[in-house]
């Protein structure tokens, strides 16, 4: 523009001499601030107590090799799948520079991570989705990635264990992620008429198409506390029935409470419990 | 002409102008065969440019037609000796979804669809046609009632969606869509499911799981509605006609995209234009797709069931390692 001839950028008349109050700052990342008890804490602290707040147990969310680390026998975990990724079935504008930034973003391909691994001794495979990737929404490739992890876990006779983290169906594949729903279901069935063991833990947050396809599909649905999980969202649900809904509405413990899950489990516990329902099935499950 | 919409107008308004100068002639003494004639010809291919070339959002106009033909209307023209089964046996009768058993040409079937009202009244009865967790449990048990004696299920999806509300959180909602995607795969009898009306979200698929999926050529099929995705895609509403295009959701896009087997063809301008028509041309479909899938035996039905759903999705793979570190 020509106005910009006359008006040329003010350049900063000044240089930034970092003050010794800054110099005593915190270098980012060293203490993390919990999100429901505003406390703060050493992130390492945070992150050896399983992210879990030190003082008030909120469960912060967790990355997939996060979870990985925290359940499976040191190097037993074997990924599935690692190479399949994404396309664009709809031709949805935009959606692969989408993809590619969460790529970069959560160092994943997709939004679940799947493969084999050891919980205390005991083969399982797992398939823990990450919320950090498209809000762990479901499109070709989870679902996809889902159904050949439990085909595996069929193929191998050994109970299939799934963390869910979604905020449902991907939109940008529109009724291809709708049909995911049932093609997962449609695995966890065969699976489970075979005698399999699926357990269903359901992670922050666990909505919409996700929630009404495998996540619900448990021989034991168990849930993190304070994970939000339901099926329609909560504003719809308000327009909808114009009513203010219950404070702790679509939370675990209310899901606990209204018969929709086997155990509300902390995170701190849940290997132990996790072993425990693995032991009464070994050998994964009754095998037809 | 009844219950017009907006895309056909132009074809309404030059019949009302063949009309009127047809009166003319009666009444008065002048010839205008001719000008009717040429008239006559221009609706015709006004009708062939108009009725062949629906747009999306049209689509959906006639799928949510208010005089659309409803299951309830289908059931009357497709089968006799239907008996209507209520109840879920856990909770209620959900009325959003109508099951029972029937006779399809003298052949023993389970008939099962999502139900919504004509007029105000009946759509507060009918809850819009938008099912809550009984609804879809209710399905289940006639499901698995067919199931025990041998029958196929013919399935007739037309919903918005499940219902958001407090009392379907309260009762499962997400578990009652899951369990019947779940059981519907292993069902050991032929299931056929046609989108009759709007196919809405996890609502139509639990209806959906079927051996053969067809739709009527002016439903639609969608994981949401062209305004939900347009809320939620750019933060606005109105902008549904261009989601609706955005989100193929039309029975041509699906029948593109290999959810669908088949496209049952519409009377012309809809299927409120002419219930029985309409009903004759899924009997046909019914009928082949029926005699199709009962020479099949029930692992084979299960097996084809599990590979039809296995294949829907589009993927590819990467020679890159940036998963677990």
């Amino acid at each position: 523009m020509l106005k910009d001839l006359f008006s040329k950028p003010k350049k900063k008349k000044y240089a930034t001499i970092p003050s010794e109050r800054d110099k005593q700052d915190i270098p980012e990342g060293i203490m993390s601030k919990c999100p429901n008890c505003k406390k703060i804490m050493y992130t390492k602290e945070l992150d050896k107590n399983l992210k879990v707040c030190l003082h008030c147990s909120y469960h912060h969310p967790m990355a997939s090799f996060e979870r990985v680390e925290s359940l499976v026998d040191a190097g037993s975990f074997v990924e599935l799948d690692s190479e399949m990724v994404t396309v664009n079935p709809l031709d949805f504008p935009g959606y692969l520079e989408k993809v590619e930034q969460d790529k970069l973003k959560a160092g994943l391909n997709e939004a679940v991570l799947t493969g084999t691994g050891k919980i205390r001794g005991n083969d399982v495979v797992l398939a823990i989705m990450d919320s950090r990737f498209r809000m762990g929404s479901m499109g070709s490739v989870v679902g996809e990635k889902i159904t050949r992890a439990i085909e595996k876990a069929d193929e191998l006779k050994v109970p299939f264990i799934i963390f869910t983290a979604s905020g449902g169906a991907r939109m940008q594949e529109g009724v291809i992620s709708l049909m995911q729903m049932a093609k997962t279901s449609a695995a966890l069935k065969m699976f489970s008429s075979h005698g399999g063991l699926i357990i269903s833990v359901m992670t922050h947050p666990t909505t919409g198409g996700v929630s009404a396809s495998f996540a619900s599909l448990g021989d034991y649905n168990l849930a993190e506390p304070g994970a939000l999980i339901g099926f329609a969202g909560r504003r719809i649900i308000e327009q909808t029935i114009r009513e203010d809904l219950p404070e702790d509405f679509q939370t675990a413990e209310f899901l606990l409470k209204h018969g929709q899950l086997d155990a509300v489990i902390s995170r701190l516990d849940l290997k132990d419990k996790l072993t425990n329902i693995l032991d009464i099935h070994i050998p994964g499950g009754v095998w037809k | 002409m009844i219950g017009e919409l907006e895309f056909e107008r132009p074809v309404v308004e030059l019949r009302k102008k063949i009309d009127e100068l047809k009166n003319l002639t009666k009444d008065a003494d002048v010839d205008l065969s001719e000008d009717i004639e040429r008239l006559e010809n221009r609706l015709q291919k006004l009708e062939k440019d108009i009725y062949e070339n629906i747009k999306p959002w049209d689509r959906v106009q006639i799928a949510r037609h208010p005089s659309r033909p409803t299951t309830l209307d289908y059931i009357s023209h497709l089968f006799t000796d239907f008996f209507e089964c209520h109840g879920d046996r856990y909770f209620g009768d959900d009325e959003a979804i109508v099951g029972g058993i029937a006779k399809f040409h003298d052949y023993p079937v389970t008939v099962i669809g999502h139900q919504r009202g004509k007029d105000t009244k009946e759509n507060i009865r009918r809850n819009f046609g938008m099912p809550h967790p009984e609804g879809y449990r209710k399905a289940l048990r006639l499901m698995k009632q067919a199931e025990k004696f041998n029958r196929p299920i013919i399935c007739l999806i037309d919903t918005k969606g499940a219902y958001p509300g407090k009392a379907a959180e309260e009762r499962g909602q997400s578990e009652a869509i899951a369990r019947n995607l779940f059981e519907m795969a292993g069902l050991t009898v032929p299931v056929i499911s046609i989108v009759i009306g709007e196919g809405g979200s996890g609502g139509a698929l639990a209806l959906g799981v079927a051996d053969r999926i067809y739709m009527l050529e002016n439903s639609t099929y969608s994981v949401i509605s062209p305004e939900g995705a347009a809320a939620i895609l750019w933060k606005d509403a109105s902008q549904a006609k261009k989601a609706a295009e955005t989100m193929r959701i039309t029975a041509p896009d699906l029948k593109e995209l290999g959810v669908i087997d088949s496209i049952i063809k519409e009377v012309k301008g809809g299927a409120h234009r002419n219930v029985k028509e309409q009903a004759e041309a899924i009997d046909m479909v019914l009928k082949k797709s029926l005699s199709d899938l009962l020479s099949l035996d029930s692992d084979e039905l299960v097996a084809q069931r599990y590979a039809k759903f296995k294949q829907i999705g589009d993927y590819s793979f990467v020679k890159q390692f940036t998963g677990v570190n």
